[in-house]
């Protein structure tokens, strides 16, 4: 499972941790992420994300 | 300068900094101003404060309108120390107000400041009534800070757009009708490429859900407010975001004994001759805010440096560093200097062109000492091929 950053601001979603704040539990995938799912820092879309 | 009424009981009260000339590192050759603005009806609501140090102007000008104990909210629209930094000097004299903000522009507000505000957090379609003035507001994270807030006025059609739209342009007139438009689009571009530019695609989706918007006046942070114009800078950022370029090709370099120099210009008189719009800027007398200002609308920039203790000169790597972040989209670059024995500057040009973005074009050119016939042949060769390419792009 591949991390992501956003193009926008900078943060790494790291699958392993999800993002528990928002209702991602952690082992989910970035592709598996709901369609508006938005970055927690700042806000983006996930077509702002690339893998890295 | 004094306050003044900008529609009935809405009035700025902000600051005008006709000395500024360095902020946060980008060069404000004509100074700025921070806008706030004052709306008195039934309740009182302040928009934005001032730069710290500048209060007392502010209550001074409010206190013109209002006794500024009657501000009932502080609507902080971004939470950047420019427009926050005398929130409490105001919240001193008014200790009931409630301060306004976005989710994350509190959080930045209670790291930035130590006071206990008292906050109430809107989203996105959440509303204030003052009386007659009805405030709606908008999220718009990461235009250009991820609290960034619009508030707008549906019966006034009146938007308060925070840094979106601003200018760093200190003058005696509030509007623009009363500047001269060609320094104001002049200087609402610098704003937009040095501040805004790496967030193109943020505006373009911010411009498509303001087009529901009835606006016929906006009032930005820094600068005049737009209203007879206001279609003229929101075609301008629809263009800026989407990197249209003119046929613009800008030679950037700096040089130690007038080798890389040699073949910048022979670059660019190519260039020339082939058609293109050509920029020759060198970096010990051009600053990265004119620098990042150019990028905006070029097709191609190409950029020369000697190599200097196995490097690229300071210089010459400081503007590489700006520029990966201005993630401009669309351009061309390439690679050229001069070195002594070990070289090395070139291709780490070309590889921060390229991590900053830039599809290379033509092979990097070097070479030792001075440029021989064979080195200014190629680099006649780049000029001419890239005024071309540009050339065929732009069409």
């Amino acid at each position: 499972m591949g991390k992501y950053r956003c193009l926008l601001c900078g943060y790494i979603y790291n699958p392993k941790a999800g993002d528990p704040d928002n209702g991602v539990e952690p082992g989910t995938p970035f592709s598996e992420l709901p369609e508006d799912w938005t970055c927690p820092e700042c806000g983006a879309g996930k077509d702002e994300f690339e893998a890295v | 300068m004094n306050h003044i009424e900008i529609a009935p009981n809405i009035y700025w009260v902000g600051y005008v900094d006709w000395d500024v000339r360095n902020f946060h590192g980008y060069r404000t050759q004509r100074g700025t101003s921070y806008n706030a603005y004052l709306i008195v009806d039934e309740k009182v609501a302040l928009i934005d404060a001032v730069k710290l140090g500048k209060g007392r102007c502010l209550l001074e000008h409010v206190a013109e309108v209002i006794d500024p104990k009657k501000i009932d909210y502080i609507i902080s629209n971004h939470t950047e120390p420019d427009h926050s930094g005398e929130i409490q000097k105001v919240l001193d004299q008014a200790p009931q107000a409630v301060v306004v903000a976005s989710e994350k522009g509190k959080i930045g507000l209670q790291k930035y400041y130590p006071g206990n505000w008292n906050f109430q957090v809107m989203k996105t379609g959440d509303s204030i009534n003052l009386g007659k003035h009805l405030l709606q507001f908008i999220n718009t994270p990461m235009l250009h800070w991820p609290d960034s807030m619009f508030t707008y006025l549906p019966a006034q059609k009146l938007l308060f757009s925070m840094d979106a739209f601003g200018q760093h342009y200190a003058t005696s007139g509030r509007f623009d009708t009363q500047v001269d438009m060609d320094v104001l689009m002049a200087e609402a571009k610098t704003y937009y490429a040095n501040i805004i530019m790496h967030l193109g695609s943020i505006v373009s989706k911010t411009l498509k859900q303001a087009q529901s918007l009835e606006i016929e006046t906006i009032c930005p942070s820094h600068g005049v407010i737009w209203t007879e114009h206001r279609s003229r800078i929101l075609s301008a950022y629809q263009g800026w975001a989407e990197f249209r370029a003119r046929p613009k090709i800008l030679v950037i370099y700096d040089s130690m004994w007038h080798s890389t120099e040699q073949m910048a210009d022979v670059i660019a008189d190519a260039a020339c001759v082939a058609g293109a719009e050509v920029k020759v800027l060198k970096l010990d007398v051009n600053d990265l805010t004119t620098l990042a200002t150019e990028v905006l609308d070029a097709a191609a920039v190409a950029v020369g440096s000697p190599t200097l203790n196995s490097n690229m000169m300071p210089t010459v790597a400081a503007f590489l560093t700006y520029l990966k972040g201005l993630k401009s989209k669309g351009k061309l670059g390439a690679a050229f200097g001069s070195y002594g024995w070990s070289g090395g500057a070139v291709e780490q040009a070309a590889e921060c062109l390229q991590q900053a973005g830039l599809e290379m074009f033509g092979e990097n050119i070097s070479c030792q000492y001075r440029p021989d016939e064979e080195t200014l042949r190629k680099c006649r060769l780049l000029g001419t091929q890239l005024a071309e390419q540009v050339i065929k792009k732009t069409k």
